[in-house]
């Protein structure tokens, strides 16, 4: 996994609450046995709307996802985040994210940010005046920022610290948790003999 | 202080815990399927990686299989692609693999309890959401993203954040002809999909005591959808009974032992939840859903909620956007609603005491003109059963297609789809947008509301129906 510790992109809005992972991809478009090509069932429904903000040039090369509370909720699939980064989003900033999303996006190095639900709006705000404005993310410091002088915002967001670490760090989480191997092996011994076995 | 169940069993698979960190949980039982597994395979392999406990390691292919002509190859490429996938890690890692065919095929949260596998205080996970159906037997079990597939692959341990506790203590006894899924389906009403976020729940109080195992599954199955991180109930004699003499369930002294050990399994009375909320299940009625999200619900017997009647700014847009996808009228009664195809099936509502139910109110009856009934047992054993005891010529005679064992309509991977603008009645969880297929309008229902729809066309109960003979 690439180390996180800064980055700065164009920011879209999307202007939806309750973004489920249905909505975020699809289940016609999980078929795929890889980890890449998933860009292609991203907000598939949508994108079917020429209105769509990711059918506005403007946006083209977007990296940081500005969006309404309750996003990701709905089934655990992981493809969710990998339709994002695979589409070439690195962040996604909400004032609320689903448990397993959060959870997934920590795993697969996309950044989930979250901030309050003023500085989505402050933020959505900010890309309708300036459309097509970069947004950075700092990791280190913890907080978002678009623009400069009079309009700019800047905040912070919260992740909790172990996902935080992990990110900066670029680790990956087998390798964290094979360092335990003898732990792992001691309880495995502990546990009753009863438990029930599938071989 | 005491502890909680949820407490009791989660301590009881801390491998290693540091301050700031995560807890490191051992995984006692690992289920897989052929849509979240691929890529963890892949994963395994491409760091040159082994399953470390195949032996607690169990695979059925459910999510994308047909539910016709299953003996012939499947012939979506890409659905075909996964199977064959999967049954190829499976045998490259040395993992026990229940393929279309065998007789204990299934959707995974049918086929681990009916093995027995799934018992009181384990923890289980696997790649899907609806994991917490195991909660019902005492164990905490939730739904893991595919890299955390992986990690169980390699490691058989999680890292993860102790959750809140919360209990949700529903009184009173359920009404004649109301179900657990009516129960869960006015709990998720209440609390809103996002209301569990966080939280392990431990569902508890006399109506969910007086439930069977299915029934305590059904509630447990729909932890998810209003949030929770995971559901379950302590296990009692019911659950007991129900896995005594499965395949896999301890023998003799073993039995014992485990047994011994499960009776522990109940919070203690000075145990403290974190929240706790009180339902009177006395007062419940059959309930069905009429937006686009599992908590968008109300009783039978009322009328399609406006707009108007929400307070908050943000419930108000969701209902009028519902309204609209879904093709409603606000004021329109619920019972007036017209349904295309009947559902009955998923991990939700797939089992045998299910199915007995649906046929127990078809039996004499027909499917209306222009109402399409489907009926899919969750697993082949669930099929076999049914078969055994003619439940399938019931199904037939009254018009129904009679369906092979899979997940099938319930997310419309596999061609059994609800066409653009088609609405449905489903026995599933989920009625998002597009679930059952692109366009398509799902109406979440039990399994008696569902039989009753099929009947009459409308949304129904069997209160609604002709007696027979009358
Ligand atoms: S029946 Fe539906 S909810 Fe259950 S596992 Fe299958 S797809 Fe998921």
């Amino acid at each position: 996994m690439d180390k996180f510790t800064t980055h700065t992109g164009v920011g879209v809005p999307l202007k939806r609450s309750n973004v489920d992972t249905d909505q975020i991809i699809p289940a016609v478009y999980l078929k795929r046995v890889t980890r890449t090509g998933f860009e292609d069932g991203l907000f598939a429904a949508w994108r079917n709307d020429p209105d769509f903000v990711l059918n506005n040039p403007t946006y083209a090369g977007g990296s940081v996802l500005v969006a309404g509370p309750d996003f990701g909720t709905g089934s655990s699939r992981e493809h969710a985040v990998w339709a994002l980064q695979n589409y070439g989003f690195k962040v996604v900033i909400s004032s609320r994210f689903a448990d397993i999303f959060r959870g997934n996006s920590g795993k697969a190095g996309l950044l989930a940010a979250q901030v309050d639900e003023k500085v989505v709006q402050r933020l959505w705000d900010w890309l309708e005046d300036n459309p097509g404005g970069e947004i950075t993310v700092d990791l280190e410091s913890r907080t978002v920022r678009a623009g400069a002088g009079e309009d700019a915002v800047e905040d912070s967001f919260d992740i909790d610290d172990y996902t935080r670490w992990r990110l900066l760090e670029g680790l990956d989480d087998i390798g964290i948790t094979l360092s335990h191997d003898d732990t792992i092996t001691a309880f495995e011994v502990g546990r009753p003999g009863w438990k029930p076995v599938t071989a | 202080m005491g502890k909680t169940l949820s407490e009791k069993v989660w301590d009881e698979h801390v491998v290693r815990s540091a301050p700031g960190e995560p807890d490191l949980l051992y995984i006692d039982l690992h289920l897989l399927h052929e849509v979240t597994s691929p890529q963890a395979f892949d994963g395994l392999r491409l760091a040159n990686r082994t399953v470390r406990r195949p032996d607690l390691t169990l695979a059925t292919e459910d999510h994308n299989v047909p539910t016709v002509d299953w003996d012939k190859p499947i012939a979506d490429p890409v659905s075909r692609t996964q199977v064959e996938t999967l049954r190829k890690n499976c045998a490259d890692f040395g993992v026990r693999l229940h393929p279309l065919g065998d007789v204990e095929q299934g959707i995974v949260h049918v086929v681990g309890p009916q093995l027995g596998l799934t018992q009181p205080g384990m923890t289980i996970v696997c790649g899907d959401s609806h994991t917490s159906t195991h909660g019902a037997f005492g164990a905490i079990a939730f739904g893991i993203g595919t890299s955390e597939v992986e990690h169980v692959l390699a490691t058989q341990t999680l890292t993860q954040a102790r959750p809140k506790t919360m209990a949700v203590t529903v009184n009173g006894s359920l009404p004649e002809g109301v179900t657990a899924k009516d129960l869960v389906l006015t709990l998720i009403t209440h609390t809103g999909t996002g209301g569990g976020q966080g939280y392990i729940v431990e569902y508890r109080g006399q109506a969910i005591e007086e439930l069977s195992m299915e029934g305590r599954m059904t509630v447990c199955n729909m932890s998810i959808e209003w949030g929770a991180k995971a559901g379950l109930i302590a296990p009692d004699q019911t659950t007991f009974d129900y896995i005594e003499g499965k395949p896999e369930a301890p023998k003799g002294a073993d039995w014992d032992a485990a047994v011994a050990h499960w009776k522990t399994l109940r919070t203690d009375d000075d145990a403290v939840f974190d929240k706790e909320i009180e339902l009177d299940a006395s007062t419940m009625t059959p309930f069905v859903t009429w937006g686009t999200n599992p908590g968008q619900g109300a009783p039978l017997g009322a009328s399609v909620p406006s707009p108007d009647d929400f307070d908050e700014p943000n419930d108000k847009v969701a209902t009028e956007k519902a309204l609209q996808y879904m093709g409603l009228e606000a004021g329109t009664p619920l019972r007036e609603v017209k349904v295309d195809t009947v559902f009955v099936g998923s991990c939700t509502n797939g089992r045998i005491e299910d199915l007995r139910l649906a046929a127990s109110i078809l039996e004499g009856r027909t499917v209306a003109a222009d109402t399409r009934l489907l009926v899919v047992p969750g697993s082949v054993r669930v099929r076999l059963q049914a078969e055994a005891e003619g439940l399938d010529k019931v199904f037939i005679a009254a018009g129904a297609e009679w369906r092979g064992a899979g997940c099938s309509m319930c997310l419309g991977m596999n061609p059994d789809q609800l066409a653009p603008g088609e609405r449905s009645a489903s026995t599933s969880n989920r009625n998002f947008e597009g679930r059952q297929g692109k366009g398509g309008r799902t109406h979440l229902v039990s399994v008696p509301v569902a039989a009753a729809t099929a009947v009459r066309g409308t949304l129904s109960s069997p209160a609604d129906l002709t007696p027979i003979g009358a």
